[in-house]
């Protein structure tokens, strides 16, 4: 237990660190020894957890009960405050309500629930851990000659570095909280101080549209911790427990538990960014890059899946379950669809990973052993791929001054091993025989056997134009153009590290697959449900998959870019000037040629596909509260 | 084991083969429908024998490259179907190869090989939803995806997958880049986009992509003939003469249809995903 209580305390006392220390060797000396310290205790912590399987603490301490309350009371006296200074009453009214709430819960009825365990470490905890501690940490490596480069280009303005590496840590120290508590209310402590922590970095640059966005992240999570009281406010008093596993196991016992069930899942589904509420984390993206990195693919979000894959059991044909399910197959069509018509490149990005945490929702929801292998196995590989292309845009941006994929033209003359990367990570969203597409294949057999077909039909859709954004995307890197100046000296060595490692992580996972399934996730599945056919998960599929692995990466290594045949150029409708750049116009004039991708924005246009999204998942939501509301009344 | 082997080998000696001939009578039966006498049956062989001894040419180091990993994993995309493998890993294994010659034709940076490869993408986004529902289908109503399963099922699939059958034929045009749908490239170099796709491609790499061809419309073909199976000679007679009369009946479109705009393409396919395959595996569902 030791070590889960160092890595929830350490991060926070470099958080803290960070604040007051504000030089920047100290700082660059700081976040390198923590990264490494944190990432080597989350391993020490899976391989001291790994064989037992799974553990409950039964920790109690009546002071820290009440130092959660005052923080938490503190917290909402902020967000009153913010939301006087901004204007934004929303986020105001909702602090206000919530958290009083809350304390007045936990000082009457909450008082007297008997809470045996509160803290726990199962197999499903120690993945998110590793996800946490490894690839969070490198995050904050990365983010070190990032945002010095930030600052020079902010120069002239106060240097808030230290604020920023505070946030960070604080962050990391508040995620590993959430994987490891049983006690909802400590739960639901580190899920609001999660929300705090992407509020400020979302506003970090303090712009007008910087405070709009991360006041909309703000609201849109408080009602998601509206929720979560409201569940722990029905499971105290209702059924007289404050545990999450309980709640699980009355659930699988034959109780109905659908109402905290959908409740908690409606805060999960907030906070991993689904329709209607997905607009949150698009927004974002107006914070520096490693935010958006730590929000898509570590953090924030994933507590959000996490939460609903911890629900899972309880879930399937429910209310609870079907709309879980549905909101998540909606938002991964529409999302997928929005991602078309975006040539920013992390728009791109953030609407890939609102469609791919729609897939993970769906198969939590769905609920059966084959759909939660599968959303396990998407977390995985979503953190490790889409972390590695948040950062491969952020140092493309800093070294070619444009996130747009349009300016990526030929980014493999000028940039080779950075587009190497991005290459690796793009393909391993997408591909076979690679992660991703391992596991949506495992969802859509899930999905099938679950007798949902609205949910195949969408996968199917939904597939196709995933293929689509991203082939364009690749095609545009791919693309060798004449005479490019390589500029890749320019890259910082520590973003060198940080992506080289990520892509090394993505390489070696994929390698793995076969391991971490039998290894991890089949004796995590066999603990949580009943009935779990092991043989059903790992087919021989797997090692034609390892094989054809085998080849893609054998094939470019033997004959990449090896060819003795002549040279000669483009066809420009015979009036190529001789340099495949320019062709003669008709006044005799040499001309640029100019080549744009399709973005189709008639059909995926972003605000089309966001309403069609928002209303339909909005109508779900709003049709399954009701009809839950009205069985209560 | 050894059958399976069997299978495999037969199918790399003789999909290209069987491919190429299929190509030749396409060539005479169009021939006829345009009152031409048309080439002899083996034109397609020499027209890639001809390819082969072209000058060695090529616009970057890296297209064959992409190339001949397109027509590497055509080739083993068809060998998991003839070795009685997993649907899903037939239609993954074939994007993974498309995606090989889409990224051949943007390496190229040439305009028309770009919109080419711009067009085939959009063609692979038009027909993936419906070619995955006939997976599923398949899946629904044998309970498995493996190709093995399907042959041993012992039932005729075509009468509880009719809607499915009629959408795998439709988006079929599409895959054998038929009229109105050869979008991307096309067989005679006159057009906007000059050869698409392939523009940018000569010799032994166009070569390659004619063989590749070959092989995939084998294992196309295949797909039609497993509505036909049900574990009798009859079945399989059957099967065989679907397959050529699809074969027939995609080259009278493609004679009697012009080129249809991507908005078409695009829209039709989806459409007929959504009524034909998405209410066949509805019902489906509530018949098992």
């Amino acid at each position: 237990m030791g070590t889960i209580f160092f890595l929830i305390v350490f991060p926070l006392v470099v958080a803290v660190a960070l604040l007051v220390l504000k030089t920047d060797a100290i700082r660059d000396m700081l976040v390198r020894v923590a990264a490494i310290v944190i990432g080597a205790a989350s391993i020490y912590l899976a391989v001291q957890y790994y064989g037992t399987g799974g553990e409950m603490f039964d920790f109690h301490s009546e002071t820290l009960n009440y130092l959660f309350m005052v923080i938490e009371a503190l917290l909402a006296v902020v967000v009153i405050v913010l939301g006087i200074k901004y204007k934004k009453y929303l986020a105001l009214v909702l602090a206000a309500i919530q958290t009083p709430i809350l304390i007045w819960f936990e000082l009457t009825i909450g008082h007297h629930v008997n809470v045996v365990n509160n803290i726990y470490i199962d197999r499903l905890s120690i993945v998110m851990v590793l996800i946490i501690g490894i690839i969070g940490s490198l995050i904050c490596v990365y983010a070190l000659p990032y945002m010095k480069d930030f600052q020079h280009h902010h120069h002239g303005e106060k240097d808030r570095r230290p604020w920023f590496f505070f946030l960070l840590f604080l962050f990391l120290s508040a995620m590993f909280g959430i994987v490891v508590s049983n006690n909802l209310v400590w739960l639901h402590f580190f899920w609001e101080i999660t929300t705090l922590c992407s509020f400020f970095l979302i506003g970090f640059t303090k712009t007008k549209e910087a405070i709009d966005n991360s006041f909309r992240a703000l609201i849109f999570n408080l009602m998601g911790g509206f929720g979560f009281v409201l569940a722990i406010l029905v499971l105290g008093t209702y059924y007289n427990t404050l545990e999450l596993s309980t709640m699980i196991l009355y659930g699988t016992m034959g109780y109905s538990v659908v109402l905290p069930a959908a409740l908690l899942a409606f805060a999960g589904i907030t906070k991993a960014a689904q329709m209607p509420f997905s607009s949150w984390l698009l927004g974002a993206m107006v914070a520096p890059t490693p935010t958006s990195a730590l929000l898509h693919s570590s953090t924030m979000v994933k507590a959000g899946v996490f939460l609903i894959i911890k629900l899972s059991p309880v879930l399937g044909w429910n209310m609870a379950g079907i709309m879980t399910m549905m909101v998540g197959g909606i938002t991964f069509l529409f999302a997928s669809f929005a991602a078309i018509s975006q040539s920013n490149a992390k728009r791109v990005l953030a609407y890939s990973t609102v469609a791919n945490l729609g897939l993970i929702v769906a198969c939590a929801g769905i609920g059966t052993y084959a759909a939660v292998w599968a959303a396990v196995m998407l977390v995985i590989f979503h953190a490790i791929t889409k972390s590695l292309l948040f950062l491969c845009v952020g140092t493309a941006e800093h070294n070619i001054g444009s996130r747009d994929i349009e300016d990526m033209d030929g980014l493999f003359g000028r940039m080779p091993r950075l587009a190497t990367f991005m290459i690796v990570g793009i393909s391993g969203m997408f591909l076979a025989p690679l992660g991703m597409l391992v596991s949506k294949w495992a969802a859509m057999t899930a999905f099938i056997d679950s007798g949902n077909i609205l949910l195949v039909a969408i996968i199917c859709f939904g597939s196709a134009a995933t293929a689509f954004y991203w082939t364009k995307w690749l095609g545009k890197m791919t693309a060798i153009m004449a005479r490019r100046e390589n500029i890749q000296d320019h890259v910082h060595k520590e973003e060198w590290v940080v992506l080289g490692t990520l892509t090394g992580m993505t390489i070696i996972a994929i390698m793995a697959f076969p391991i971490i399934s039998s290894g991890i996730l089949v004796p995590y599945l066999v603990n949580v449900f009943a009935g779990v056919d092991a043989a059903s998960l790992l087919s021989g599929n797997m090692f034609i998959m390892t094989a054809m692995l085998a080849l893609v990466i054998l094939l470019p290594i033997l004959f990449f870019g090896k060819t003795n045949k002549k040279i000669v150029p483009i066809y420009l409708s015979g009036a190529n000037v001789g340099d495949d750049l320019r062709f003669t116009d008709s006044f005799q004039q040499p001309k640029e040629v100019s080549l744009k991708n399709w973005y189709m924005e008639d059909y995926f246009g972003e605000v089309k596909m966001s309403r069609y999204g928002n209303i339909a998942s909005a109508v779900v939501i709003i049709a399954v509260m009701a009809m839950m509301l009205g069985g209560v009344l | 084991m050894t059958t399976m082997i069997l299978w495999v080998i037969a199918y790399l000696i003789f999909a290209p083969l069987v491919g190429g001939i299929l190509a030749g009578l396409d060539r005479i039966v169009s021939a006829r429908m345009q009152g031409r006498v048309g080439p002899p049956i083996l034109q397609p062989f020499y027209d890639v024998l001809k390819l082969m001894e072209k000058e060695a040419l090529t616009v970057n180091k890296v297209q064959d490259f992409y190339v001949m990993c397109f027509l590497i994993f055509i080739i083993i995309t068809g060998g998991f179907f003839f070795a009685g493998g997993d649907l899903l890993l037939v239609i993954f294994s074939l994007t993974l190869a498309s995606v090989f010659l889409i990224v051949a034709a943007f390496s190229s940076n040439s305009p028309y090989a770009q919109i080419g490869a711009e067009r085939e993408l959009l063609q692979i986004m038009a027909y993936e939803p419906m070619v995955l529902m006939t997976a599923v289908g398949f899946y629904m109503f044998t309970g498995s995806f493996r190709v093995s399963d399907i042959l041993t099922f012992g039932q005729m699939p075509l009468l509880y997958l009719i809607g499915i059958f009629f959408g795998y034929l439709f988006i079929l045009t599409i895959k054998f880049r038929k009229s109105p749908f050869d979008l991307s490239m096309s067989h005679h170099a006159h057009q906007e986009l000059v050869k698409g796709l392939t523009t940018e491609f000569s010799g032994k790499t166009l070569a390659m992509i004619e063989v590749a061809h070959w092989y995939e419309n084998i294992f196309l073909l295949g797909f039609v003939f497993l509505f036909f199976v049900n574990g009798t000679p009859l079945g399989i007679a059957l099967g065989v003469v679907v397959c050529l009369v699809a074969y027939f009946l995609e080259v009278l479109i493609d004679n009697s249809y012009a080129r249809m705009k991507w908005q078409f393409t695009l829209k039709s396919s989806w459409v007929i995903a959504i009524t034909a395959g998405f209410i066949n595996l509805v019902v489906l569902r509530f018949m098992f």
